[in-house]
């Protein structure tokens, strides 16, 4: 039966992946940093869907390895045990591809599906959310913020 | 060495677990399986020929996915609710909200957490699928100090990380999606397919900004914010408490008011009842004075 062998399988794979210690980046620009910390000084940035190797961990604090042997810290939402649809697309995220090779990378919602979407809807602008997505405060200045405001020293691995 | 990635696991482990649904479950352990490289990636698309009509559900939407799904839901909303534009302020929403996120169970998200002030004076708040926040006046007004302010950012984050939107989007429509794309692997995705992909995006759109703005979570899923705001706060050093307060005056000005939070949120004395139980006894410092400053003079813009 199907479902037996995939259960099987599953088990398999889960805890391979557990032992293997390969994960993926999940987000649009994955920061690696000197130390485990949103302070620590971002020493490179990986693009989604790029592989690294996992050498140990601190608290929500993951010490990864990338291929070319740059190496640091990545808080662990930033990654991933699933082969992400756009393992081949990561590149393809931040340089912006051609219409096609974005949309194989994306495997479904894109940017050229949001394209399609926003021609059919006229009355629907984006341009806030395009000014929302740029709207950041940098680590530096949340440290600040939490020390002026008397709160918890955040940002590390506590 | 102590490891906390079970957000991370803890879904695939569940899906393992479930006795139907085997061709969700397919489709995860292939990709787990060939992540680990135990199975080849030959063997895993003969297993995913035959999921190939697989159910998908809000677990198979890749981040960059969810990233796409929140710009053009948090679009949508603004087409009815004008964005507030005082950059000011919605800096000083961007400082407060960021640090909450920084300390919630996922920082990082593909595009990360962004918030903007709407310019109404219903009270409401909408969390857009991957971290696009957006808080009206009226409910800005609600609020009294700046923990409370952090309370309704923290309770909007919690929608955030645990993926509440990506939940209104009806069953089947990521199926015909995400399988059409199954199909064209290897080619280039156009035409028709384009177009069926595209339904079923405006589709889930539709689902998700009509759930935000009309019918609202289940009564769980608002408890589930709520206890996470309270984390949230506890962990940043702000008086959970303060989530309390900011819904005993939400009650005030809320009133008969049948708009916003007064038609998709649980009523504000069921949401204390539950927080209160949340809330240990451990006393919190009261703030300092610049945090109460830089709060008055915020808020004075909007009051
Ligand atoms: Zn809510």
């Amino acid at each position: 039966m199907i479902k037996r062998d995939v259960v099987f399988l599953c088990a398999l794979g889960l805890a391979g992946s557990l032992l293997a210690e390969t994960m993926r980046v999940q987000v649009q620009s994955g920061q690696v940093r000197g130390t485990p910390s949103f302070l620590g000084q971002v020493v490179t940035t990986l693009p989604y869907g790029q592989a690294v190797e996992t050498t140990g961990a601190q608290g929500p604090w993951v010490q990864v390895r990338a291929a070319d042997g740059q190496a640091g810290w990545m808080h662990s939402s930033a990654l991933t045990v699933k082969r992400l649809a756009a393992q081949s697309g990561g590149a393809a995220v931040s340089a912006g591809a051609s219409g096609d090779e974005l949309a194989l990378a994306g495997k479904g919602f894109n940017a050229d599906v949001e394209a399609q979407f926003k021609a059919q809807h006229a009355d629907i602008d984006f341009s806030w959310v395009d000014k929302m997505v740029k709207m950041n405060a940098s680590p530096v200045q949340i440290a600040a913020f939490a020390r002026a405001g008397g709160l918890k020293q955040i940002g590390g691995a506590q | 060495m102590t490891i906390r990635l079970f957000p991370l696991f803890g879904g695939a482990l569940a899906l393992s677990l479930l006795p139907t649904g085997c061709s969700t479950v397919a489709e995860y352990s292939t990709m787990a399986g060939q992540a680990a490289g135990v199975i080849t990636a030959e063997q895993a698309q003969s297993i995913n020929r035959s999921a190939v009509a697989a159910e998908k559900t809000f677990q198979d939407i890749t981040p960059e996915q969810e990233y796409y799904i929140g710009r053009s839901v948090a679009a949508t909303v603004l087409a009815t609710y004008k964005p507030y534009d005082g950059a000011a302020l919605n800096q000083y929403l961007t400082v407060l909200g960021q640090t909450l996120a920084q300390v919630s169970d996922k920082p990082e998200t593909f595009g990360g957490y962004h918030f903007l002030v709407m310019e109404t004076d219903e009270i409401n708040a909408f969390a857009a699928p991957g971290g696009l926040i957006l808080v009206s006046r009226g409910l800005l007004r609600c609020c009294r100090s700046e923990d409370a302010l952090a309370a309704v950012l923290a309770h909007e984050i919690g929608h955030v990380q645990s993926q509440h939107g990506l939940r209104a989007i009806k069953k089947g429509r990521l199926t015909s999606a995400l399988t059409v794309f199954a199909v064209e692997a290897g080619k280039n995705l156009g035409g028709e397919s384009l177009a069926e992909v595209t339904k079923a995006f405006e589709g889930s759109i539709t689902d998700v900004t009509s759930t935000l703005m009309n019918s609202g979570y289940a009564r769980a899923l608002e408890n589930e914010a709520d206890a996470a705001a309270v984390q949230i706060l506890t962990r940043a050093g702000y008086d959970p408490r303060a989530l309390v307060d900011m819904l005993g005056e939400m009650k005030a000005r809320l009133a008969a008011d049948t708009r916003g939070f007064g038609k998709t949120h649980p009523s504000p004395d069921d949401r204390i009842q539950h927080v209160s139980g949340l809330i240990g006894e451990q006393p919190v410092a009261a703030a300092p004075a610049a945090r109460r400053q830089r709060f008055d003079a915020m808020l004075g813009l909007i009051r």
